[in-house]
């Protein structure tokens, strides 16, 4: 039995997503291995050879992986398939593009979006946005899987695992990347946060999420939203919390007039502690939310700021 | 160029889901059923682009039960040119996994010359998000998941994707599949006379055996079960409570 990680990063940092498919991955059985994929992403290679659980990591060299592209690396992932029973994906966009692919050449179905390891062929998964869940069973020979990253710790600190280098297959050509726009800030990042300060539709306006940001910013969290404040332009897309958004399941998770639509709920009810904020005191948040505070966030917030200062 | 878009018979996304207590699956007894939202997204986003003069033919494809015939009546009236049915399930309650039914699309696909699939992400009931890459993989093509934006330029698609860290924008060479995300379109709604007219347009029924696709699941549900409930906690007064809560009682600031 073995375990083969596709490793997620930007070829600077590791991203803790890949740590958490470490946790699942020793849940499974047998030696770990992360493949690092990408373009002067040695420093990755050497922060992946020191999370917990890690027996080797695979350090593979190429521009055509340095934007995550589907074509290259699903057959980057597939010439090195043969020697492993489990092949394992944080599940991030980039993992959720590449593993069905490669089930698909595989001929293998994909398990996505695990939040349990039964056994190493049986598996928990969220279905209905999370209304239900399944346990799966897999008669295929391999186990191609995505992780939901929220639904496991991050591994501990070993001693380095040696890395070797190797080089992938043909870049087969079929894509090209252009550009990347990403929000460059300060905050820790949404999906591996402590503390989330999430707006919704009623904060009201792109403007006011500065009072959304401002508390974010006093505790040192990420910011997130709901669907309904991303669709109505308050709020960039990749700060959406919600079944179709990012799963977050922080300490703490702070909820600004939202009003607890099921698939926001989705993302966010495996937070340790949840807050909610909002004038209408029958709101379905408050059925979730540990500690709920009824009234208008536009004074509420701001005072909770201060005084936290 | 013809363009095939994947439609999906799922339980409606407004319906309350409930978890049938022997652990058997999820009621889809008497509940109301549609079109997968994301599928939608993408039926609109081709007849656009036939409304462009991009695209010639939009062809709309469902894999299930023969009820999925309302869902393909649903694309013709939103305005597809015409339907195939593959009967793949007599039971409701079966659901076709995303491998087969990418094996099933790829012959499909290929039969018709497609030049570009455009499929819904994920589909609300499994929420497997896996058919679009599958299909792409079986055929050999590009694929741009999670879009948010598509235009055709010569032989290329431009899409762009929405990932973790924000938007991704990509080129592939067509052909191509493109999966929909939410914020790529507004679906509109078929109006009546639209309703009436996809009675007469062409919907073309086949088996999954005319395609030589064996479906038989990979996966076996071992069981379904509702999710822990969280229970609701207290209500403040007020922020100094608040704050004073989250430092004594729940030690998270």
């Amino acid at each position: 039995m073995a375990v083969l990680i596709l490793a997620k990063h930007d070829n600077a940092h590791l991203n803790e997503a890949t740590g958490k498919a470490v946790t699942a991955a020793t849940a499974m059985g047998g030696d770990v291995t992360l493949l690092v994929a990408g373009e002067n992403c040695g420093a990755v290679a050497e922060a992946a050879a020191k999370l917990g659980g890690v027996t080797k990591v695979i350090h593979v060299e190429g521009a055509e992986y340095a934007h995550r592209l589907a074509e290259p690396l699903t057959d980057l992932v597939k010439a090195f398939a043969e020697d492993y029973e489990h092949i394992v994906f944080p599940g991030t966009t980039s993992g959720r593009n590449v593993a069905p692919r490669l089930a698909a050449l595989l001929d293998v179905m994909v398990i996505s979006e695990i939040t349990g390891v039964v056994a190493p062929d049986t598996f928990e998964r969220p279905i209905y946005a999370g209304n239900a869940i399944q346990t799966v069973k897999s008669s295929d020979p391999k186990k191609v899987i995505t992780v939901r990253g929220a639904s496991f710790a991050a591994p501990g600190e070993q001693a380095p695992a040696p890395i070797e280098t190797a080089t992938g297959p043909a870049d087969p050509g079929l894509s090209s990347w252009v550009e990347d726009k990403t929000q460059v800030s300060d905050r820790p990042e949404l999906a591996s946060a402590k503390i989330v300060v999430s707006g919704g539709r009623g904060v009201g306006s792109e403007e006011n999420f500065a009072i959304v940001a401002a508390l974010a910013d006093k505790l040192g969290a990420a910011v997130g939203a709901s669907r309904a404040a991303v669709d109505s332009g308050y709020a960039p897309n990749d700060w959406q919390v919600g079944q179709t958004g990012k799963v977050v399941a922080p300490d703490l998770y702070i909820a600004l007039g939202i009003s607890g639509a099921i698939q926001h709920l989705a993302g966010m009810k495996d937070s340790k502690v949840i807050v909610a904020i909002n004038k209408d005191e029958e709101a379905p948040i408050f059925q979730v939310a540990d500690y709920g505070l009824v009234g208008d966030l536009f004074t509420l917030v701001p005072e909770m700021a201060e005084k936290l200062g | 160029m013809k363009i095939l878009v994947p439609v999906k018979r799922v339980i409606d996304y407004n319906v309350k889901v409930r978890v049938k207590a022997d652990g058997s699956g999820v009621d889809l007894a008497n509940v109301k059923m549609s079109m997968n939202p994301f599928d939608e997204i993408a039926v609109e986003e081709a007849i656009r682009l036939k409304e462009k003069g991009v695209a010639e033919e939009v062809i709309a494809v469902s894999i299930g039960v023969k009820q999925a015939q309302e869902t393909l009546r649903t694309a013709l009236a939103m305005g597809a040119d015409r339907a195939i049915l593959v009967v793949a399930a007599e039971d409701v309650a079966t659901d076709i996994e995303p491998l087969a039914v990418a094996k099933i699309l790829a012959k499909v696909a290929e039969a018709e010359g497609a030049k570009l699939v455009i499929a819904g992400k994920q589909a609300i009931d499994n929420d497997m998000n896996a058919t679009g890459q599958m299909l792409a993989a079986l055929l050999g093509w590009p694929q741009a998941t999670f879009a948010s934006e598509l235009a055709i330029e010569g032989d290329k698609a431009k899409v762009t994707r929405e990932v973790d860290g924000g938007l991704q924008t990509i080129e592939v060479k067509l052909p191509a599949i493109v999966t929909a995300d939410l914020r790529l379109n507004e679906p509109r709604y078929a109006s009546l006379p639209n309703i009436m007219k996809a009675k007469k347009k062409p919907l073309e029924e086949k088996t999954a055996a005319d395609y030589g696709v064996d479906v038989t699941p990979r996966l076996t549900v071992v069981k379904t079960t509702e999710p822990s409930v969280r229970k609701a906690g207290v209500k403040v007064g007020s922020v100094d409570e608040l704050i004073a809560k989250l430092k004594d009682e729940a030690g998270v600031l």
